[in-house]
């Protein structure tokens, strides 16, 4: 456990580094005079028409959807992973082998499913 | 001649200090923390010369010449440059959102070098679970850019964070399978000791072993990965053509830098997977001969490592220049239809070749 209470101490002080690298330039940086078009987007010098809160594209909520399915599937997969090499020698690998075929042949089935209803064409 | 009897001087050091209530461990943190913020920078401020010039090689220009010999002050000039420049925040912007997307990207960064092994006794911390880590820690790397696109208030950084998201969880899937494969064959989740199962010779590290596979997944996890960086040819995300600078349009000064910083944070800290995962680490390139590779194990295990990081960052920059961007759907059905079916078709066929005792070449 003594590594994971190392990246515990390690996380807020990778990210107060961040923070710190942030404040000195907030701190350093020379301010320009404030004027009408200074924080204006910048939309390719096009006078902006509304702001940037619009309706997007449905599709990247389908990818980020079959992201949360493949990825929490893989992870479920490294259990049989780790032990796998293991196991070769005490002859349970067939078994195992059996295990990740179905679990990959379903996994595999969810993709096909995907496919076939259109979920991955972009259009 | 192996790595297994290794110390770590500095980490004794602490724990013979004998702190109470853990703060060895605190110690031991801070300590990371600050070499892998120095290796980061240090290594970015590099690495976007080298960039810059490879790029300018490559297309028969000189590059940066003027700030320092061969231009190689270039960059610290620009971070100089950065530095004084107004951090600007656009009408609009939902502030807090905006100010602490570039800092998630490098903290990401920064979380999964800290698993690395640089060296046989170089490594912030070594946990069991560090394959897992590197998948969950590749995800919050995403979130900083989704929310710096949305926070922005301008519609050129929503389309390229939101672009860039879905490539990148997209890629992402590839890499976890990949990493998957890794586990697989050589049965063991911890980075050091997956280092420590390719100790022999050249021919022991996982991109000869495992007949074909092993070559395949090391080519397979270059595109992915250079996919999950959003690195050219497949920037779409930042596609200059079409949407501006992507994400970090609004972004200027420190916040820029900060996005430019992770990038070449996670450039090396991919790298640094590939070299672990494939290419033997920090495990010098023996070739069995006993008096050549008493000559190789001289040489500290980090300088192979970095030798090999570099290598393979080479690769990437050459890759760049090589090939068109596919447009988005090209992109996106390169994924999901080809490469996600192929690596879980490696995946199987890694488990029957280790099933089956074809591992070794």
């Amino acid at each position: 456990m003594d590594a994971y209470t190392v990246l515990i101490y390690f996380l807020p002080l990778g990210a107060l580094i961040a923070g710190a690298a942030m404040f000195t330039g907030n701190l350093l940086s020379i301010k320009t005079k404030e004027s009408a078009h200074k924080r204006e987007a910048y939309e390719c010098g096009e006078v902006i028409i509304g702001d940037a809160r619009i309706q997007f594209k449905v599709g990247y909520y389908l990818f980020a959807l079959l992201f949360v399915i493949f990825d929490v599937e893989s992870l479920f997969l490294f259990p049989v992973a780790r032990i796998f090499r293991g196991q070769v020698a005490s002859g349970l690998a067939p078994h195992l082998l059996l295990d990740l075929a179905i679990f990959v042949v379903v996994l595999s089935l969810g993709l096909a499913y995907a496919w076939r209803k259109g979920a991955l064409k972009w259009d | 001649m192996d790595y297994i009897q290794t110390t770590n001087f500095i980490g004794d050091w602490v724990r013979g200090l004998g702190l109470p209530w853990g703060l060895d461990r605190a110690v031991n943190g801070i300590l990371g923390a600050l070499t892998i913020a120095g290796v980061v920078m240090a290594g970015a401020t590099l690495l976007v010369w080298v960039e810059r010039k490879v790029s300018a090689l490559i297309q028969s220009r000189l590059g940066p010449m003027r700030v320092g010999p061969w231009g190689i002050l270039q960059s610290v000039a620009d971070i100089l440059k950065l530095l004084v420049k107004e951090i600007l925040v656009p009408n609009g912007a939902d502030r807090l959102v905006y100010f602490l997307a570039p800092m998630l990207p490098l903290t990401a960064a920064f979380m999964v070098l800290a698993v690395i092994p640089f060296g046989p006794t170089l490594q912030v911390a070594n946990p069991d679970l560090g394959v897992p880590y590197l998948i969950a820690m590749g995800g919050i790397g995403v979130l900083g850019i989704l929310i710096g696109g949305w926070a922005s208030n301008n519609k050129f950084s929503l389309l390229g964070s939101l672009r860039s998201g879905a490539q990148m969880v997209s890629y992402e899937i590839s890499v976890a399978v990949i990493l998957l494969f890794i586990t697989l064959v050589s049965g063991t989740t911890d980075l050091r000791t997956l280092v420590l199962t390719q100790q022999g010779t050249v021919l022991d590290w996982w991109v000869f072993k495992v007949p074909g596979l092993g070559l395949a997944a090391f080519v397979l996890y270059l595109i992915s990965s250079t996919a999950e960086l959003n690195r050219a040819p497949f920037d779409i995300a930042e596609a200059e053509q079409e949407i501006a600078a992507g994400y970090h349009t609004e972004y200027s000064g420190m916040g820029f830098a900060m996005f430019f910083l992770a990038e070449y944070g996670n450039l090396i800290a991919s790298a640094g997977v590939a070299a672990t995962c494939f290419l033997g680490g920090f495990l010098p390139p023996a070739i069995g001969v006993p008096a050549v590779d008493r000559a190789l194990f001289a040489v500290p295990g980090l300088v192979w490592f970095a030798l090999k990081v570099a290598a393979l960052i080479l690769g990437y920059m050459w890759f760049r220049w090589t090939f068109p961007r596919p447009r988005v759907d090209q992109l996106m059905a390169l994924e999901w239809k080809f490469l996600l079916p192929v690596n879980l078709g490696l995946l199987s066929l890694g488990a029957l070749f280790t099933a089956m005792g074809w591992v070794l070449p």
